[in-house]
């Protein structure tokens, strides 16, 4: 069965002060090949825990993961992952870092130069390429990011809060690009946001999170991320349902902080 | 008295050439920091001012001119210079049946290094003759007046004024010729003005210390030439300092990576590195001899916990999504230790080996002082022994110009090989 399945996985930390948290509780989830599921949720609902179990770098407590057919038992080089900041190899410039996984597989440059060269290319990276990496901007940097992934050819690609870090501006640019991507190589993508808006922009499905225990709220399916490839993505939010869904959501996440507090103020 | 003056003068040159340079030298400050309203305690806004730099330097070798007599130094600059040449006083002495007669001291006193020789005057009258006494400059001497007086202390004369001065055991006569007391059996012990210049012994001007450097670069020390001292001294820190980076970095990597490593070196190295290499000398030479082996394993323990420090520090501190990063873009073990972990822990082993490279060089130093039959520290200790104060001193000025030589170069390296350091 190709594409990726997380069955009834369950994630406890246990502390060691003797308690456990409970990050995450029977979530079940499957994404078709060339899906793209944008989760949202409240800050420590469990969705960095859901990414890395299925990047492999964690194992779960109970349930697992399948991918194209096979049970996750550790990182692979299917499973791509662009993080938030900071994973870009410093001692690299641009070039080298895009071609990290195909030099890791042994390639020779033969091999690889012509993909790179248009990774680059695509994503407005070719002028910079033998940059050092800290001398980019936050936005460019993860525009290596993401060609560096897309450079290992992996079949789905993780995102866990990838423009997090950048300026509205920036930001908007970028989501842009995710799509255009997404479009281009077909890959399943699952991206982690704390935005409401990128979310239902870049959701062709759009899963919320509760937290405590984290588990799946609501799913949506959504149409911007179709219409949004290739087109202006401001224009979008004044298309048809966007504002009501944005005001369902926003009140659905306000209600969770709001319980977390209150219980936060219980506590006390 | 002298360290009074000396402070004195140095903050009058601190501050006076302060008010100078900010009244009468216009200085442009360029760049953002020009725009900057609040700079106070922000770091990018306090760099060092390069006229106070030169300024502080030269007020050093200005003080150390002025203080020794430098010819380098104008006269005008001259701390007053302890007094050299002909002198003279007279004593009145007193026979115990109360009779008075004076009589003439006459003084050469010489500069410093001047062989002091004895010369005779004629006695003159009465019962207290004239005297005649060589001595060197700033020091006192005690007078032995009657040896060629007729009537003599033993027989219970004593001396009663100097110069029309009143003096007794208890009272101390000052004049404008020196400083003049009674010892306990009733001789003269005088000290001409001793200025406030230092003896050549303390403190050598700056051009003895020059001349010695040019001497001993032209003849050696010791049967080893100046190069040849300090290319010892080096070359036990680069050995020393590279068998301890050899051992010490696989070691820090292993305690990086290995919970049985680092459970296993862990008390070890958190022992040994408060301890002071220096505390280790006489073990090292017990165990080692003075010779260059004892030397080596010194610097090589010096250098080796510091190391092995930086290089687990350096492993450990990775951002654990690089090498999350790596894994999922396919990246074995191997290569992510190659690839990643090495690479990222370059930053703290360059600042590890800067720190390493200073404690070698002062370790060596130290060592040569105890035991050795070259090395910079040796010129030193050896000169020392003989009261050679410019060669002690040319030694210290060579051994900071290497040591600060030294950290330049590391910096340099640091600049080229790891250019993202503390910037990512
Ligand atoms: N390694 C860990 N050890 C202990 N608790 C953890 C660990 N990782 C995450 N948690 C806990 O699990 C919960 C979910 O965390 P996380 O997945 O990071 O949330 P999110 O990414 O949604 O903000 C949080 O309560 C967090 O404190
Ligand atoms: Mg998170």
């Amino acid at each position: 069965m190709s594409g990726l399945s997380i069955e009834h996985v369950s994630m406890r930390f246990d502390l060691p002060n003797g308690s456990s948290v409970q990050a995450l509780e029977d979530v079940s989830l499957h994404l078709k090949e060339g899906e793209l599921m944008s989760v949202l949720g409240p800050s420590g609902c469990g969705k960095t825990t859901l990414l890395n179990i299925v990047a492999g770098f964690l194992a779960p407590t109970d349930g697992r993961v399948v991918m194209n057919g096979e049970e996750v038992t550790g990182p692979k080089a299917d499973r791509g992952m662009v993080f938030q900041q900071g994973a870009l190899f410093e001692w690299m410039d641009v070039r080298a870092n895009v071609s990290f996984g195909p030099r890791m597989k042994g390639q020779r440059e033969a091999e690889w130069g012509e993909k790179v060269d248009h990774l680059l290319e695509v994503t407005g990276l070719a002028d910079f390429k033998d940059k050092a990496i800290y001398e980019l901007s936050g936005g460019m940097q993860q525009r290596v990011a993401l060609a560096r992934c897309l450079a290992n050819d992996p079949d789905v690609i993780l995102m866990d809060e990838p423009l997090g870090a950048l300026d509205a501006l920036t930001r908007e640019k970028m989501q842009g690009l995710v799509l255009k991507l997404w479009k281009e190589t077909g890959k399943t993508i699952i991206l982690i946001t704390h935005s409401v808006e990128e979310a239902i922009l870049l959701g062709e499905r759009l899963v919320v999170m509760a937290p405590r225990p984290g588990r799946i709220h609501k799913e949506y399916r959504l149409p911007y991320a179709e219409m949004g490839v290739g087109a202006d993505l401001r224009e979008i939010k004044h298309a048809k349902g966007y504002a009501e869904t944005r005001e369902e959501i926003l009140e659905m996440i306000w209600n969770m902080e709001e319980e977390i507090m209150g219980r936060a103020e219980e506590l006390q | 008295m002298i360290g009074l003056a000396l402070l004195a003068v140095y903050v009058g040159i601190f501050v006076v050439s302060y008010l100078v340079v900010r009244y009468f030298v216009h200085q442009s400050i360029s760049g953002f920091t020009a725009r900057k309203t609040v700079t106070f305690g922000d770091e990018s806004a306090v760099t060092p001012n390069r006229i106070a730099s030169v300024v502080s330097v030269v007020t050093i070798f200005l003080i150390w001119g002025s203080f020794t007599g430098s010819a380098w130094v104008p006269g005008f600059l001259h701390a007053p210079a302890p007094f050299v040449g002909e002198t003279s006083f007279t004593y009145t002495l007193e026979a115990p049946d109360g009779q008075r007669d004076d009589a003439t001291v006459f003084v050469h006193v010489l500069p410093f290094g001047e062989k002091p020789e004895k010369f005779t005057v004629p006695p003159g009258d009465g019962f207290a003759k004239d005297d005649a006494v060589a001595m060197t400059a700033s020091r006192s001497v005690t007078i032995l007046f009657d040896r060629n007086d007729e009537v003599k202390r033993k027989d219970g004369a004593h001396v009663v004024a100097i110069d029309g001065n009143p003096i007794s055991p208890d009272t101390v006569v000052k004049t404008g010729i020196g400083r003049f007391a009674l010892t306990d059996k009733g001789a003269i012990s005088f000290q001409p003005p001793t200025g406030l210049q230092m003896e050549p012994i303390w403190l050598p001007p700056p051009e003895s210390v020059v001349q010695r450097a040019v001497e001993i670069a032209r003849d050696g020390y010791r049967d080893t030439t100046l190069w040849g001292h300090l290319g010892y001294s080096l070359f036990r820190v680069v050995v020393g300092f590279a068998l301890g980076a050899l051992v010490g970095i696989p070691l820090g990597y292993a305690m990086g990576l290995s919970n049985w490593f680092r459970g296993w070196f862990d008390p070890i190295v958190e022992f040994m590195r408060p301890v002071p290499p220096l505390a280790l000398i006489p073990l090292v030479i017990i165990w080692f001899g003075i010779g260059e082996t004892g030397k080596i394993i010194l610097l090589f323990l010096a250098s080796l916990w510091i190391m092995a420090i930086a290089a687990r520090s350096g492993v450990s501190g990775v951002n654990i999504s690089k090498v999350h990063a790596a894994y999922s873009l396919g990246a074995s073990k191997a290569q992510i230790m190659r690839h990643v972990i090495m690479p990222n822990s370059l930053p703290e082993i360059f600042t590890g080996a800067r720190v390493a490279m200073g404690v070698c060089w002062g370790t060596v130093v130290a060592a040569e002082l105890v035991a050795a039959t070259e090395g910079a520290g040796m010129m030193i200790m050896v000169a020392s022994k003989f009261q050679l104060t410019d060669i002690v001193l040319m030694g210290i000025i060579l051994i900071g110009v290497i040591g600060f030589g030294i950290d330049i170069l590391m910096r340099k390296a640091e600049k080229i090989l790891v250019p993202w350091k503390g910037r990512s």
